[in-house]
């Protein structure tokens, strides 16, 4: 079995039942994605796949095989921070940091919705050219992830001065 | 987690062969089903990925929209053609569950999710869902969440879907294939009331595989929306929902489509309050009169009876206001 984990290529057997969040932690040791709930209802576990954010503990490793896995450990390293993760430190985006890592590659993989257009439940004109990263919608769209700490207002600042000033184009209609 | 085999379909014949097998199930994202795996509620012995099948939304000669079971959730919320089509798929489906979730699940595994019923979950618990004839604690127990139409002794289950409350206002079909072939099931067909067998969510044979969801061109959905009551302003079940759509002729509604959601084992379609509103003037007092007809055979359990005044206000209230929406095609 194969998967590119943070743009290197990992080749493992593991039994079907892992968890592609167990398989990134307990197989290859990358602790930054975390185990809250373990049934997709907080967030911690959030990676990118192909770019797209998802529940690590609710998948199967083996349903993501040659799929591109970028984990908060692909996304920065000390001394070569993701812009994000200097803004989380600035704004105090965190307590304990046990959601942090979940936030963080939530939020880019929300960065990269909103450049395609996708629109969410808070979005009153579906057929809008370009929808703004308003308070609103950086809150509805950051709701799979919880910090129990409550620190959301730090977490909503560095989010906004990271990525606040996106209004991106919605796609054209494809041709039938 | 029981052991099992995990197995890609490449194509809808090779999942319809590995499907045949004993303790065969089929796979979607896995956002319901890995989770009751995990809980030993669901225990497959082959799973069949069939995520890679069915990925395309195509027009359909008649003008509406054919959506393929693989399609994800938030392919399907952000497809311009459903944007500017049918708005209320759009906003039901991001009205549920989370940005994670939606990027994973499946239209199809959307259809076949299975109710958040705590008692259906809790193997402490007695359920005739995960353990027919055993008995309902639900019932009698903490019920707030639970059924006021269409329920009955044995199972007071709600279904979770938001979609799928959209997809019964818009009269969509869902396409399935067996071994013997091909057929079509109109959405509020599909899945049943709990009668005495609520192990059974849906009327699919066994072996049958959804293939797509078809949304025939729709006089209201130009002028429909969706509107959904929960405990928290983001994430969380529907206590009630209601998709709604109204197609105006004057001050007269000339066709009207309602469906609810969070009050019943399957998407309930509002017929009586539709019937109630075909072709007469569109008032306050009618809406809430229709509202109250469809609510009449409602039964309370002892945490619910809030659930009929609300689903009758928001029925009201959201038919109220689409008529006074601006710009909706008329």
């Amino acid at each position: 079995m194969r998967w590119i984990i943070n743009r290197r290529e990992v080749e493992r057997d593991v039994d079907v039942r892992t968890s592609l969040l167990d398989f990134l932690r307990e197989h290859l040791h990358l602790f930054g994605a975390k185990k809250g709930c373990n049934q997709g209802a907080c967030g911690a576990c959030t990676v990118l796949v192909d770019g797209e954010r998802i529940n690590s503990c609710l998948a199967l490793a083996v349903q993501y095989q040659g799929r591109e896995v970028t984990t908060i450990e692909g996304l920065g390293a000390p001394g070569a921070l993701h812009p994000l993760q200097q803004t989380f430190i600035e704004h105090d985006g965190f307590q304990c940091g046990y959601c942090t890592p979940g936030q963080i590659c939530s939020a880019v993989g929300m960065a990269a919705e909103l450049r395609k257009g996708v629109p969410s439940y808070v979005t009153a004109d579906l057929e809008a050219e370009t929808i703004a990263l308003s308070h609103d919608e950086l809150r509805e769209r950051m709701s799979g992830n919880l910090c129990r700490c409550g620190a959301y207002n730090g977490i909503v600042d560095a989010i906004h001065e990271t990525f606040g000033d996106l209004a991106a184009p919605v796609p054209k209609r494809e041709a039938a | 987690m029981n052991p099992f085999q995990y197995e890609r379909a490449s194509d809808v014949s090779a999942a319809l062969t590995a499907r045949a097998r004993a303790g065969a199930q089929y796979l979607g994202g896995g956002t319901n089903l890995i989770d009751l795996m995990r809980e030993t509620i669901e225990h497959p012995d082959v799973l069949v990925d069939v995520t890679g099948l069915s990925r395309d939304i195509e027009e359909t000669q008649a003008g509406g929209l054919k959506i393929g079971a693989g399609v994800k959730n938030t392919a399907v919320a952000a497809d311009r053609r459903v944007r500017e089509c049918f708005p209320l798929l759009a906003q039901a489906i991001l009205a549920g569950a989370s940005a994670q979730i939606r990027n994973m699940a499946t239209v199809g595994g959307n259809l076949m999710q299975r109710t958040r019923c705590l008692y259906f979950y809790d193997d402490a618990a007695r359920c005739n869902k995960r353990a027919p004839g055993e008995g309902c604690d639900a019932r009698d127990g903490f019920n707030r969440n639970h059924a006021v139409l269409g329920a009955s002794e044995s199972c007071v289950a709600t279904h979770p879907s938001d979609m799928c409350v959209a997809l019964a206002a818009l009269d969509a079909v869902v396409t399935v294939r067996g071994r013997n072939g091909s057929r079509d099931i109109p959405l509020i067909a599909f899945h049943r009331l709990p009668g005495d067998t609520p192990q059974i969510d849906t009327v699919l044979e066994p072996g049958e595989l959804i293939i797509a969801v078809t949304l025939p061109p729709n006089g209201i959905a130009a002028r429909s929306s969706y509107r959904k009551v929960r405990d928290r302003a983001s994430y969380a079940f529907a206590l009630v929902s209601v998709a709604a759509g109204l197609q105006m002729e004057g001050g007269m509604i000339k066709d009207v489509r309602i469906a609810l959601g969070g009050v019943a084992h399957k998407p309930w379609r509002a017929e009586r309050a539709e019937a109630a509103l075909r072709g007469r003037p569109a008032t306050e007092a009618a809406f809430r009169q229709a509202a109250e007809a469809e609510l009449a055979s409602a039964q309370p359990l002892r945490d619910n009876a809030f659930k009929i005044e609300l689903a009758t206000r928001v029925i009201a209230d959201t038919l109220g206001k689409l008529t006074k929406a601006q710009g909706a095609a008329q």
